[in-house]
């Protein structure tokens, strides 16, 4: 991207002014190197997204936006349903509330290094992984809506994990104002098999171990330290989510013109808060955030089941899950006064920082666990929340690396088996069904996730606490 | 109805587009079709024993393709199938088709990636000067 086309207010911070549309200036949140090597479509979706009605302060892109769909991937944007404001279902994306939790495993990298082989094969047993594949729990029509009302809440009372699991979980495990009834029949029956399944594309499970700690006092409140062995699990809301999505995106967009909001872009489908379409799909994506928070949560409790079988006597801890597809109902402070907004994060990751009353207890002085992904074999990061970022963007960080490569330049590139012995090597063993998607997710295929991490902790949006390598990766 | 090969993929940073092409409009959203299918696994792989039955309506064009493709997609998520054959037929804006396929076989299909809808991006249905039909959009993986 041409830099010229920003006012730098400083080293990260690349203002783009009001002009045209707009309603409100946009930020992106980058490096120099970053901006310059992002894609332009990056420029154009926040301009548009700075034009929506009821836009608060500024249309944010985070250090590892790219081209998405309406939004860029890695947006963020704040709306007053009080002044006209929208919720936009392209401004949420089809897999709604995707996010990464992370468990500790209480084992260092040297108690699992003869287990590892051991381990992968547990893993992928127990986990539904890839397309095709199918989870163990069927729920039958009552049942689906009690696990769309209570999320995390309903999988822990059918006894996939513990009130602990909930604490450490965005929103306590339980979305509120689902509405189930706003959920269409397709979706359900879309989801009547996927529960407690990983999918594919770019969700994975992963055992890495703390390989460097940046921040030791977070660090060791957040109970990390070198070489501990911990869990990832990236996921979302399944083939439900996914409908809801489908069937809200050509909803909003059809309709738009009807509540006189004018879309730059039918992408950016969306209608008032206050409508009647708005507030069915703020009822439907709320559910499939509780549809997204049970599944990772049934996965979670096969995650330990497979612990337990390799490492007898292990306890898997929850150090947290956040979601990085979703709106949410926060309150911030614009202008001096405190309001209720609905902050749309598109590939972002919410960000509290320290001392933030959402935050359970034992983490409210460090602030929230951020968690980021990398690609398979690459680094994952886990920042915490800070008190400037809820200036700097609503208290939002980035999600992950995003890709620097398309599927088909990837899959023409490398081969899978090719990926997977590579990988072995550097000590890396890779569990998938799909050599085909093994190799359109290589590693090379992504951006480095230590730029957008360095950048994210420079700007102040997160602070930079541990970096974990990978061990065992299971690829859907 | 032909079926030579008549689709490509479109380069999307994240994702991955569908273009199909066609002298009618219903060749192209049977290309387009294709090159869905082609995102998760090779055609050739897709023994097309099964049938499924699907119908879609739209007011316009664009529209009835984002629908179908979405209605394949529903296809593949519900029954666990991958289809390699298409037959279409439009009449006004209303689509009737045939999809012929199979269950998915993890380990024969190699599924790539599961597809979770069409969207709205670069979505075009439009004829060329010289009379062809194109229908397209980006499709999030």
């Amino acid at each position: 991207m041409n830099i010229n086309l920003f006012t730098q207010r400083d080293e990260t911070t690349w203002e783009i002014p009001a002009s045209g549309r707009m309603r409100v200036p946009a930020i992106i949140y980058a490096d120099r190197s970053l901006i310059e090597a992002m894609d332009d479509k990056v420029y154009q979706q926040i301009t548009n997204v700075a034009t929506l009605p009821g836009i608060v302060g500024y249309a944010y892109a985070m250090p590892d936006a790219h081209w998405g769909y309406g939004f860029p991937i890695g947006g963020v944007a704040a709306f007053d349903p009080d002044a006209g404001g929208v919720v936009s279902a392209g401004g949420v994306g089809f897999d709604i509330s995707c996010g990464v939790r992370c468990l500790h495993t209480g084992l260092g990298a040297d108690d699992i290094a003869l287990a590892r082989e051991a381990l992968a094969d547990e893993l992928y047993h127990r986990v539904p992984a890839g397309l095709g594949s199918t989870g163990h729990i069927h729920l039958g029509p009552r049942e689906m809506d009690d696990m769309l009302n209570d999320g995390a809440k309903w999988a822990v009372k059918q006894g996939y994990g513990t009130p602990e699991d909930l604490e450490r979980t965005e929103e306590r495990g339980c979305m509120r104002g689902a509405d189930p009834g706003q959920v269409s029949e397709k979706a359900r029956y879309r989801q009547r098999k996927e529960m407690g399944t990983l999918g594919s594309g770019n969700h994975y499970l992963e055992v890495q171990y703390v390989d460097q700690v940046y921040e030791e006092p977070i660090a060791t409140a957040f109970n990390l330290h070198q070489g501990d062995v911990v869990v990832s699990i990236h996921c979302g809301s399944r083939g439900l989510g996914h409908q809801i999505g489908t069937e809200f995106l050509r909803l909003m967009a059809t309709s738009a013109s009807q509540h006189g909001i004018v879309l730059p872009d039918r992408e950016l489908a969306c209608a008032p808060i206050e409508s009647e379409i708005g507030q069915s799909y703020l009822g439907a994506m709320r559910s499939a955030i509780n549809c997204a928070l049970a599944n990772r949560q049934i996965i979670t409790h096969l995650t330990r089941q497979a612990f337990k079988t390799v490492f007898p006597g292990t306890q898997l801890h929850l150090l947290y899950d956040v979601s990085h597809n979703t709106c949410k109902l926060e309150p911030h402070a614009t202008d001096g006064e405190t309001r209720q907004l609905y902050v749309h994060r598109k590939g972002a990751t919410r960000a509290f920082g320290p001392g933030h009353p959402e935050l359970p207890a034992a983490l409210r002085e460090a602030g929230q666990p951020v968690l980021i992904g990398g690609s398979m074999g690459t680094c994952s990061y886990i920042l915490a929340g800070t008190a400037e970022s809820e200036q700097r963007a609503f208290s939002s960080a980035c999600h992950g690396a995003g890709r620097a490569m398309s599927r088909r330049q990837a899959k023409r590139q490398w081969r899978g088996a090719q990926i997977i012995d590579e990988l072995k090597r550097q000590g890396i063993i890779i569990r998938s069904p799909s050599l085909r998607g093994v190799a359109e997710e290589a590693p090379l295929a992504y951006k480095d996730v230590s730029a957008v991490v360095d950048a994210a902790d420079y700007a102040g949006l997160a602070r930079k606490v541990a970096r974990l390598r990978p061990l065992v990766c299971v690829k859907g | 109805m032909t079926t030579i090969p008549r689709w490509e993929h479109l380069e999307h940073g994240a994702d991955i587009g569908v273009r199909g092409y066609g002298s009618n409009l219903a060749e192209a959203f049977i290309q387009a079709a294709l090159s869905l299918s082609s995102v998760v696994t090779d055609l050739d792989k897709i023994d097309p024993g099964e049938s499924v039955t699907v119908e879609c309506e739209a007011p316009e064009f664009d529209l009835l393709l984002l629908d179908w493709l979405n209605e394949i997609v529903y296809q593949m998520a519900t029954r666990n199938m991958l289809f390699g054959r298409f037959e279409v037929q439009i009449l006004g804006h209303h689509l009737q088709a045939r999809l012929f396929g199979e269950v998915t076989d993890q380990a024969k299909h190699q599924p790539a990636v599961e597809i979770k809808g069409a969207t709205f991006t670069e979505l075009k249905v439009y004829q060329t000067g010289a009379g062809e039909w194109v229908a397209q959009c980006i499709i999030d993986v």
